[in-house]
Parts: C-alpha cells; structure tokens; sequence
C-alpha cells in the first residue's frame, strides 16, 4: 500500500524534506503505525515525531486520530499544533 | 461566503461593503495583526481551505449568519501588518459577535498555519498556547 506523506512547519524543518511517496511495511495501516514506522528511521526523525512531542496529522487533508485508518492513495500529514489567527 | 487565504493585504472596509442582503443589521469583525516581531506564515494549502470553511460551515448551523468573510495571510509580515479577518454579517448583533468570536477561536486552533518569528537572535517558530485551545473548548 502506497501513500504520500508530507511535513510541515518545525516538522518538515527537522526531517529535511516536505514529502515523499511511501510503499507501507504489512503492517503499519493507522496513523500511529505510521508515526511509529517514521520513528523508527532514527535521528531526526525519532525526535521531530518522537512520543513525547505533540504532533497533529492529518489524512486526505482532515485532521485524523492517532487511530484512523489508511488507505491506498491517502496524503497523511505530520505537523506541529497549529498557530495561526 | 467567502474564504480566501492569501499574501496579499486586504481592506475591512471593502470587505463589508460586499455585504448587499437587505436583511442585514449587524456586522462584526475582527482583525489580527502582527505584534511586535516580523514573521512567516507557512499554511496546508488545500487542506487550510478546507478547514476554515468547515468552521464557517459549523458557525452557520449555529447562529444566524447571512454572510460572512475569513481571509487569513501567509508569507513575510511585519509588525503593524494585518494577518486575519473575519466579518459576521448576521441581523442582529449578538449572532454576529457570537459567530465572529466562534471562527476565530476554531480557526486559530484547527486551520493548519505555522508562525516563525524572526528576531535579532534567528528564528523561532511560535508555540501552539493551551489558551487558545481553551478559547476553542468552550463552544462544545
């Protein structure tokens, strides 16, 4: 399963990039997992998404549940508690 | 209706002016500016029009609401520069003022923006505040 992740803000900053195609490990199909498997990467990007941080994401442009399932296709968004207004 | 996030500057006054309904009698608005330090607004483009017209969308389900405008800035702003409008043209004003207040507060914690000031030391991006969050808590 293939979906596209993007970063934004201190996020994107952090991981030196603002997108990329991902091919899903069987297995990570919720957000979290997601989070989990991009952790798992190490340096960067184990502190940018790290359990401790508070990390808003986001699906098909949505905000979504550490819980929500993914699907083939869908834009998951990692990125900081907004600051706008 | 009208949502528009933009880098250009906007005009309150121009904006109201837009609003023709006859039944109109009350028109609230609200205007964000930068304080103190320049700035960047980064923002979601798609997913950040999205969300500002879901929170008109709820704010119309709850009061009376004939027109309204949201427009939110991104890009380089200094300090004096607008950043955010919002004008609630209802018939009377307790629904403006009270939908007016309600976009604002859902905006500010559900519209994907990211402020990074810039001061004489480098950058910083700004912290999300637990206050906000509250402001937005109270509506539910």
């Amino acid at each position: 399963m293939k979906v596209k992740v993007r970063f934004f803000a201190s996020i994107k900053e952090a991981v030196g990039r603002d997108s990329e195609d991902l091919e899903l490990p069987a297995g990570v199909a919720t957000v979290a997992a997601l989070r989990a498997h991009l952790r798992s990467r190490g340096g960067a990007w184990a502190e940018a998404l790290g359990e401790s941080k508070r990390v808003t994401a986001a699906v098909n442009q949505d905000m979504a549940k550490p819980a929500a399932a993914l699907n083939a296709g869908d834009e998951v968004a990692f990125f900081p508690p907004v600051t706008g207004g | 209706m009208k949502v528009s996030v933009q880098r250009e500057d906007f005009d309150l006054s121009a904006e109201i002016r837009r609003f023709k309904d006859p039944k109109i009698g009350a028109i609230a608005s609200f205007v964000g500016v930068v304080r103190e330090v320049p700035m960047a607004l980064e923002h979601y483009p798609g997913m950040t029009e999205r969300s500002i017209s879901r929170i008109v969308e709820e704010a119309r389900s709850r009061w009376q609401v004939m027109d309204c405008t949201v427009i939110h800035r991104y890009g380089e702003l200094q300090p004096g520069d607008q950043i955010v409008l919002v004008a609630v043209a209802s018939a009377h004003r307790a629904a403006a003022f009270a939908a007016c207040e309600f976009i604002m507060d859902y905006l500010k914690t559900q519209a994907p923006f990211w402020k990074k000031e810039q001061t004489a030391q480098g950058t910083r991006w700004v912290e999300a505040r637990a206050s906000d969050d509250a402001a937005a808590e109270r509506w539910k």
